[in-house]
């Protein structure tokens, strides 16, 4: 195929990535949107085979990761899901370190001249060093979200010294490559080194429910990795590609911190919750006094309630109690009651985490809102169930001086009554006491979030 | 005119109006639909794929071809796996649709 009629073949799989992320404005177009992705994908392939030698290495390497790939889709559970994500980011960046020492090793492969150009340089230093970093970053992110890693913050003094000195090392062995006039592979895998390094120092102080900024940061990366491979290789889509993933996951990112009303900054030099947090509020020497009932209790409250809401959190997934709530709804929606649920946008470990825990219990997306549109409902509304969330109802965040004063809430202590299921009295994330549970209105149920529903749905 | 453009230029300008586009149309998506978001880009980031069959698939096949090779399968994993569990999550969404017009 002669060379432009291949970058015309990109030039409609770079267009099908574009429709493909627009399909996914609404729940009715997102199906034909990733099929769209699909297609762009496939054409892409399909295009690059004609230009190489070795198919049959190719073509067995890709049904190696597509039997992979199959299984582990089909196989992993809805609430594994950050796990999953974070996994796959980190393959990103392998194959993106993959990709450019290949290139460092052998330019011609790729179309570039023999001695690597500065420019060539300096665009492979982008492409590996940020894919090194998703690489190990994403992998301690994959520990921390799988539990195999605790997921409290690791801090140790002079963190962001250690992490400054490395970055401008990095960028010393950077430089060094750039002006060796042949290709100079102590200073290229001394960078590469680093990078990897950084990648683990950077997001091991940043602590668990922080993670739907680092995974979507992560996915940023992948999306950067993707671009600057482009850039070394010449190659337009993978520039479009790479910079649609880029751009999405920075704004998830942005969304991601202003729900909690934290700077971006803040968030990735971690820490967070670790010390400052928790000596305060909880340790203020007296001991406040809370109502706690039973299953059957919240059961016959909400019975005799005309409207419920329910906000989910990350309790939630951790119990894999979704089909029981559904339940829950479902017996409640009968009685005639108005159910609904209200979603926090950093509820759980990723955007969008509690939407498709809802989603797989059947939950119809009428019934699931998001904060803006439900929180002037409260003061109208006769319960609130909170299951497993803490953080995101804490009134704290109304109260100057506060460390959370500022974080959107959901407006859970308007309503007439709360309950909140919660495995004990424990401090949320932010290490904060909540007034929430020390409210008149409120009773607290203890337990299981999942055992608790289907206790609840029982007695009802 | 053209061609005395460095190559570089015109991929920065490439990248410029492609982060743009990104820009406005992620801001559309849906916040219910945020998760299929991160596990498709997932999958369209994998593109790198391009590039690791390029290094697989070069004449001289030296350790680099292999690495390409390694890379095949670890974007190709993504590919699929991306893909697929966006698929099995948007068909959740489906389900619900049914049910709320009923």
């Amino acid at each position: 195929m002669s060379a432009n009629f291949i970058a015309l073949a990109y030039l409609i799989a770079a267009v099908f990535f574009i429709l493909s992320l627009k399909g996914l404005s609404s729940p009715l177009t997102a199906r034909r949107g990733n099929f769209l992705g699909m297609l762009g994908m496939g054409i892409a392939v399909f295009t690059t085979l004609t230009i190489t030698e070795n198919w049959i290495l190719i073509l067995s390497c890709i049904a190696v990761g597509a039997i992979i790939g199959s299984i582990v889709a089909q196989r992993i559970q809805m609430t594994a899901m950050p796990e999953l994500i974070a996994f796959m980011h980190s393959l990103v960046g392998l194959a993106a370190v993959f990709i450019a020492i290949a290139a460092v090793n052998n330019p011609a492969s790729f179309g570039l001249s023999e001695i690597l150009p500065t420019g060539s340089k300096l665009e492979l230093f982008l492409g590996t060093f940020i894919g090194a970093m998703t690489w190990s970053g994403s992998v301690i992110a994959f520990l921390k979200l799988s539990g195999r890693m605790s997921g409290a913050p690791i801090v140790f003094s002079g963190q962001h010294m250690v992490n400054l000195l490395l970055a401008i090392v990095m960028v010393g062995f950077g430089l060094w490559f750039f002006f060796s006039e042949t290709t100079n592979w102590t200073a290229f895998s001394a960078m590469t080194a680093i990078a990897f390094l950084l990648g683990f120092l950077i997001i091991i102080p940043i602590g668990g429910a922080d993670m739907p900024v680092v995974i979507s940061m992560l996915n940023s990366y992948s999306g950067w990795a993707a671009a600057g491979i482009g850039f070394s290789l010449g190659n337009p889509m993978l520039i479009i590609a790479g910079s649609l993933v880029g751009s999405s996951g920075a704004i998830l990112s942005y969304i991601m911190c202003k729900a909690m009303n934290r700077p971006f900054l803040s968030v990735i030099l971690g820490g967070f919750g670790s010390d400052g947090g928790s000596s305060q509020g909880t340790d203020d020497g007296t001991q406040k006094s809370y109502r706690s009932g039973s299953a059957d209790d919240a059961a016959f409250l909400m019975g005799n309630a005309d409207s419920v809401i329910i906000i989910p959190g990350y309790g939630l997934a951790v119990a894999r109690a979704q089909h029981a709530v559904k339940e829950l709804a479902q017996a409640l929606h009968k009685k005639g009651i108005n159910v609904r649920f209200a979603i926090h946008p950093v509820a759980g470990r990723m955007p969008g985490h509690m939407n498709v825990l809802l989603a797989e219990a059947e939950i119809p997306y009428e019934m699931v809102q998001e904060m803006d549109e439900i929180n002037s409902d409260f003061p109208n509304t006769d319960v609130v169930l909170v299951l497993g969330a803490n953080d995101v109802v804490n009134p704290a965040a109304n109260v100057p001086g506060s460390p959370i004063y500022g974080m959107p809430i959901l407006e859970a202590y308007k309503a007439r009554t709360v309950m909140v299921v919660k495995r004990s009295m424990a401090a949320g994330y932010a290490g904060l006491d909540n007034d929430l549970f020390y409210m008149d209105k409120t009773m607290m149920v203890f337990g299981d979030a999942k055992k608790v529903v289907e206790d609840m749905v029982k007695a009802l | 005119m053209i061609g005395e453009i460095d190559p570089t230029i015109i991929n920065l300008t490439v990248f410029v109006l492609a982060v743009f586009v990104g820009y406005h149309v992620v801001w559309n998506v849906t916040p219910a639909l945020h998760t299929p978001l991160m596990s498709v880009t997932n999958a369209i980031s994998s593109i790198i794929l391009v590039g690791a069959m390029l290094a697989a698939g070069s004449a001289e096949a030296d350790w680099g071809a292999w690495l390409g090779a390694a890379a095949v399968v670890l974007a190709s994993i993504n590919v699929f796996g991306g893909f697929l569990v966006t698929q099995r999550m948007l068909e959740m969404f489906k389900k619900k649709d049914k049910k709320g017009q009923a």
